[in-house]
């Protein structure tokens, strides 16, 4: 008897939780559908190809053009700069709390590094406005401190610290064994790391890249603060650029509702969540990949 | 010879390594530094608990602070329950099947989606579709969606960390599934959860792009008396002292006050996740797990 209602209580708690578990996946179809059916509109006006490949953004023109490309070429250069800084600052500082720092010295650094991946992106825009594109504009004497290299400068410094703690997680998992082979094979610390620890975490190194990438090409705040604005196509980082998070939080606030402006600030959300989705499976793929490596030979 | 080149190269590469290191951790803290140092100046009793004065040139910044409090805390009543019963079936349940890959996929996905993105869904959803308006409600749904993944991934690190033999104990003496979790698991798990939480209230204390068009006002003429009403929260009020308004000189200095206002906060936030885990951590290690 008690067992029969126990039964039925066991598994009445499974549903719920499976039922719970399921809010993931509804939000992210709710996403997906809402962005799809309020940028249709836009694309059955001007065409998908055609909005991405159209190089004039002017959307409140008479008659307005929605070109995109200029702002997908912002979002690429300015997350082309920000890489740069941030990869080899991050990667070293993996190295270094991996590989170089003390035991007591890592207990500390790694909460330190966690510390300052919760800082909040609109401080660092706000760094950049009041600091440094002050400081760009009197070091390259420009006309304005705001362009693709301070908001590439200011992200690079602040995913930073999110690509060290992947990357660090990655070189930890490495097993001892791979590197005591090496030693005992007469190889130096230096030549252990390059020969052997970093080409065996070296999915996960790039697992951690992809996310980074991701995280700067999403970033909003500091974009929107730092990068100009103006909506051209340019290959010089001394320019302003119109990166698409900054064009969609720039122009939302005045895009009358229903309207074609409207619709074709969701097709960049669009084109910004495909390209983030992109990034993400192939992250996800690799660090499965990355831990069978690793996993099989523990 | 060859052995001395070998570990010079080795100790200019490692050097190298070391500066790099500094120089990273440097600017980090000098950005910090900087923004307390100035900020430092502008920060009173006063600044913290009175309201804006002379069309915000002046006074305090306190609507801002309760704004962001009121929609941390509906944002952790909404994503707090889904969020850790997910971690539990994902990994007390955890069945195989193509269901629960696709949730797993799915809270990957959903915590690489852009902010702003999440923005315009809550701009689309709550604020439209639903009738919201621009308001606490609207801006916390957001913001519970955002931090959703954060909450179910931080949840399912605590509940891995917990041995299998606990589990093992309890079923060997007839406890059901349910009754391990609860009675065993849960309590055990509780100061890891609490952090999971917390974690996602820094997140979400910080975030400015989901609030953006479905919360977030510059200046309200008073404090927020329900959940529809709009509110000033702290991170869009930065954005919005050097972006808006007519007079930036005397905006500048109380933007600098509201950053360390917020950073203070994310950072006392975090510390406390930090400390709760650490603490939880070497008390496994005397269980000797």
């Amino acid at each position: 008897m008690k067992g029969k209602g126990e039964k039925f209580r066991e598994k009445l708690i499974e549903y719920i939780l499976f039922a719970l578990s399921l809010s993931a996946i509804i939000f992210l179809a709710g996403i997906v559908l809402t962005l799809l059916k309020e940028a249709a509109p836009a694309f059955r006006d001007t065409g998908f190809l055609n909005m991405i490949v159209s190089k004039d953004w002017y959307p409140t023109y008479e008659p307005p053009d929605f070109g995109m490309l200029p702002l997908i070429a912002g979002s690429f250069m300015v997350t082309a700069i920000a890489l740069m800084v941030s990869v080899p600052l991050g990667l070293c500082s993996a190295v270094y709390i991996s590989e170089l720092a003390g035991k007591k010295e890592k207990i500390l650094l790694k909460p330190f590094i966690e510390l300052l991946s919760s800082i909040p992106s609109v401080v660092y825009g706000f760094w950049g406005i009041v600091f440094l594109a002050p400081a760009i504009q009197r070091h390259f004497d420009l006309s304005s401190g705001y362009c693709a290299l301070t908001a590439g400068i200011v992200l690079g410094i602040m995913s930073s610290p999110i690509i060290a703690s992947l990357s660090e997680d990655a070189l930890n998992c490495v097993p001892r064994s791979f590197k005591e082979a090496s030693f005992a094979m007469g190889a130096d610390r230096l030549e252990t790391l390059i020969n052997v620890t970093i080409p065996a975490a070296a999915s996960g190194i790039i697992t951690s890249i992809i996310l980074g990438t991701g995280r700067i090409i999403g970033e909003t705040m500091v974009v929107l603060m730092l990068s100009g604005g103006a909506a051209i196509i340019t290959l010089s980082p001394m320019e302003p650029v119109r990166p698409m998070t900054s064009a969609i939080a720039a122009e939302m606030g005045e895009a009358a509702f229903q309207t074609p402006h409207y619709h074709s600030l969701f097709a960049i959300a669009i084109i910004l969540f495909i390209i983030t989705f992109i990034l993400n499976m192939a992250a996800e793929k690799l660090a499965g990949k990355y831990r069978l490596k690793l996993g099989s030979h523990r | 010879m060859k052995m001395q080149a070998k570990s010079l190269r080795q100790y200019a590469a490692f050097l190298m390594v070391r500066a790099v290191f500094l120089f990273t951790s440097f600017i980090l803290l000098l950005i910090t530094g900087f923004l307390l140092l100035k900020g430092a100046k502008v920060l009173s009793f006063d600044f913290i608990f009175k309201m804006p004065e002379n069309s915000m040139t002046a006074g305090g910044i306190f609507p801002a602070i309760l704004g962001t409090f009121y929609l941390v805390v509906m944002s952790i009543i909404f994503s707090a329950i889904p969020g850790i019963a997910c971690a539990i079936y994902l990994n007390e349940y955890g069945p195989k099947g193509w269901i629960s890959t696709m949730i797993r996929t799915s809270i990957n996905n959903l915590s690489g989606v852009p902010s702003i993105v999440f923005g315009l869904f809550g701009l689309a959803v709550f604020v439209k579709k639903l009738g919201f308006g621009v308001s606490i409600l609207s801006g916390s749904l957001t913001l519970s969606i955002v931090i959703l993944p954060v909450i179910i991934s931080s949840t399912r690190e605590a509940l891995m960390a917990i041995p299998q033999s606990m589990r093992e104990a309890s079923m060997a003496l007839g406890a059901t599934k349910w009754e391990t979790v609860w009675n065993i698991i849960l309590p055990q798990a509780t100061p890891s959860i609490l952090t999971a939480i917390i974690i996602g209230i820094g997140r979400a204390a910080g975030e400015t792009a989901p609030i953006l068009f479905t919360a977030a006002v510059f200046y309200s003429k008073e404090l927020p008396r329900s959940i529809f009403s709009e509110v000033m929260a702290l991170p869009y009020h930065i954005y919005a002292l050097v972006t808006e308004g007519t007079a930036p000189q005397s905006q500048i200095p109380i933007a600098y006050g509201a950053s360390i206002v917020l950073l203070f906060l994310v950072i006392i936030i975090s510390l406390s996740a930090i400390y709760i885990r650490q603490k939880h951590r070497s008390a496994y290690a005397k269980i000797g797990h």
